[in-house]
């Protein structure tokens, strides 16, 4: 059978006045894939991605969805894609259910059909109890919900997320991300952007690093952990509040800050080596800090980044951002 | 560290009969929107109008305060003076107001349109495969509702007023619903302002600098030939004019004049221009 990638892009390329924001990006997706397009604010993730819907001319390079050509047929590429953009793209005067109606008529789906359809996705969504309200009433989660809801009433077989979970609550984005698995178990392929490093790890098959434009690195999550090399132990403590004594006593052992989660009481501690592990664990014991749980694992994806573009996420943002106002 | 070139992966997360071939595509896809398919696509869009209108009924004082207001104040103030008492200036000053009326009515087209277009469900009108004038041309069918609601009121404070048109019911009718199909025909203009100015506030100034001329400038409320040379001519190549004089002939005597007939063709000319100009500045925000 002739399978064809849900997304074939090749060298990419979309400049505002002489600053390039997207430099030559290539993209392979292939169908039933959730691929991760990962990069800090102003790394060109939104630009690309609305080049490949249709919303933003391509400057050079070709992309094609399925096959069709985007920039020669628009209004096929329209037609095989759910955009679901960074910010919520539904109506304010319109209640849920009549949005989703809304969307689903005017892409030819028949009034009952639209209306049943927009039903179910409620319900899968759990929105069925605001069908009826205002969107104005809506919380954060509750919009990107319906938001995604409203590029699916075509069933479409290529979904666009770009940043589903931002400024969503860690409960909210849990549930979101059981929700993108749900539509590649349907069938769907979904290419997703984040700044999220624990959020493509979590879902994405495979990530493409973005970063000023370019394409810095591509790979399964695991490889590209792995190109780092070090490793890190990860510690979940048995009371949250032992934590500034546990960090103290890896300071002691290694001289190192370790990263603290204060909530979930989870540490995590970079090892320029995998036995360390084994003093920090004794040093622990010693000085009285139960552990619920230790795992000595491949670095996180903030470290990834960091190895790779020798600037950390965060700097950058000010960075861009200062650009952006000049 | 460069790149790092991912081997293919090696799971089939799909089953294989879900994956689309190059087939598929074309069975899924049309190469274009068909013209049933606009249609629908603006009618769809037209509905979404009115649900708005309905949840901001301030979209209708406009259309309600306006013909009330400046029915009562225009024929009060200028009646006695040009002709001699109110009940004589009816005639002239109705289809007047009517013309006035439906160019503010109409003119709140381009600011909504601009403040709609603002909003992130236009990201999403443009990712869809629909129709480029199906966004445009849903608001104006949809604001039909208001021409109508202007233009009926306009005649009811008139009547109030002791305005008896010559021309009868069919006369009447006949010049409210050209009154409708002007107001139609000149919102392609703001629709157009709303497509290319930077802002809301943009598009009100502006439709304002073209509204006072357009509605003064013209024989809506003075006969023409009481003014110098130079504005007389503005006032005839005035498509506002032809409006009114076309009301004018059909409430006051009945007649389907040539004016009626160059009314109609300004309209037809104003729609064919502006519409598709409007469509494609439409398209190049994408
Ligand atoms: N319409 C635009 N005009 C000028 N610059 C833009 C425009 N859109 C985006 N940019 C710039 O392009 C860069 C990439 O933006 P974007 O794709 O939104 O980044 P990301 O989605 O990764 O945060 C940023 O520096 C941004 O300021
Ligand atoms: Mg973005």
């Amino acid at each position: 059978m002739n399978v064809i990638p849900a997304v074939h892009a090749e060298g990419l390329v979309k400049t505002f006045g002489d600053f390039r924001a997207v430099d030559g990006i290539d993209l392979h997706v292939d169908q039933g894939e959730i691929y991760g397009v990962l990069g800090p604010n102003g790394a060109g993730k939104t630009t690309t991605l609305k080049m490949l819907a249709t919303l933003l001319s391509i400057d050079a390079g070709t992309a094609e969805i399925f096959g069709v050509d985007v920039r020669r047929d628009p209004h096929r590429t329209r037609q095989l894609l759910g955009v679901t953009g960074q910010y919520a793209s539904v109506d304010e005067n319109l209640t849920a259910m009549e949005n989703l109606w809304l969307f689903g008529r005017l892409q030819g789906v028949a009034s009952e059909k639209a209306r049943r359809t927009a039903a179910d996705l409620l319900g899968q969504f759990a929105l069925e109890e605001a069908a009826d309200k205002p969107i104005s009433q809506f919380s954060g989660g509750m919009r990107r919900r319906l938001d995604l809801a409203a590029s699916l009433i075509t069933r479409p077989p290529l979904i666009f997320l770009d940043e589903p979970t931002t400024g969503l609550d860690p409960r909210t984005r849990g549930q979101m991300w059981d929700t993108i698995r749900g539509l590649v178990a349907d069938g769907c392929t979904v290419l997703l952007t984040t700044q999220y490093l624990d959020e493509a790890d979590q879902l994405a098959d495979r990530i493409a690093v973005i970063d000023r434009g370019r394409k810095v690195a591509e790979g399964t999550p695991d490889e590209l952990k792995t190109s780092v090399g070090n490793s890190t132990l990860q510690l979940q403590l048995t009371s949250p509040g032992d934590q500034d004594d546990a960090a103290s006593v890896v300071r002691r052992l290694l001289g190192e800050e370790p990263v603290l989660s204060p909530e979930s009481g989870r540490m995590n501690v970079a090892l320029e080596d995998a036995d360390r592990a084994a003093d920090v664990l004794i040093g622990l014991r010693e000085a009285g800090i139960g552990i619920t749980s230790v795992s000595v694992d491949k670095p996180t994806l903030d470290e990834v980044f960091l190895a790779l573009t020798g600037h950390d996420t965060g700097a950058d943002n000010d960075e861009l951002e200062l650009e952006a106002a000049r | 560290m460069s790149t790092t070139t991912a081997p293919a992966p090696t799971e089939a997360h799909v089953p294989e009969q879900r994956r689309l071939t190059p087939e598929d595509v074309a069975a899924r896809t049309s190469p274009r929107n068909s013209v049933r398919e606009t249609v629908s696509q603006t009618l769809t869009m037209a509905w979404r109008s009115t649900k708005k209108m309905r949840r901001n009924p301030e979209q209708f004082f406009d259309v309600i305060i306006q013909p009330l207001l400046f029915t009562a104040m225009f024929t009060y103030i200028f009646g006695g003076a040009i002709s001699g008492d109110v009940k004589s200036y009816l005639p002239i000053i109705i289809p007047g107001i009517l013309a006035q009326t439906a160019l503010t009515a109409c003119m709140a087209m381009g600011t909504q349109l601009r403040e709609d277009m603002d909003k992130g469900v236009f990201d999403r009108f443009k990712s869809l495969p629909i129709a480029r004038i199906a966004p445009l041309a849903g608001p104006a069918v949809a604001d039909v509702i208001r021409y109508v609601i202007a233009a009926t009121l306009t005649i009811l404070v008139g009547l109030a007023m002791g305005y008896r048109p010559g021309g009868g019911v069919g006369g009447t009718v006949a010049g409210w619903a050209l009154t409708i199909v002007a107001a139609w025909s000149l919102a392609w203009i703001f629709t157009w302002l709303g497509t290319i100015a930077r802002s809301a506030q943009a598009v009100q100034g502006i439709s304002m600098m073209i509204m006072f001329p357009l509605s003064f400038m013209s024989n809506a409320f003075v006969n023409e030939s009481t003014m110098p040379d130079w504005l007389q001519t503005f006032v005839k190549v005035n498509p506002v004019s032809h409006v009114v004089t076309a009301v004018r002939d059909l409430m006051n005597d009945g007649h389907l004049t040539a004016d009626v007939g160059w009314a109609l063709l300004g309209c037809a000319v104003v729609v064919a221009i502006f519409a598709p100009l409007s469509v494609r500045s439409y398209k190049r925000h994408l």
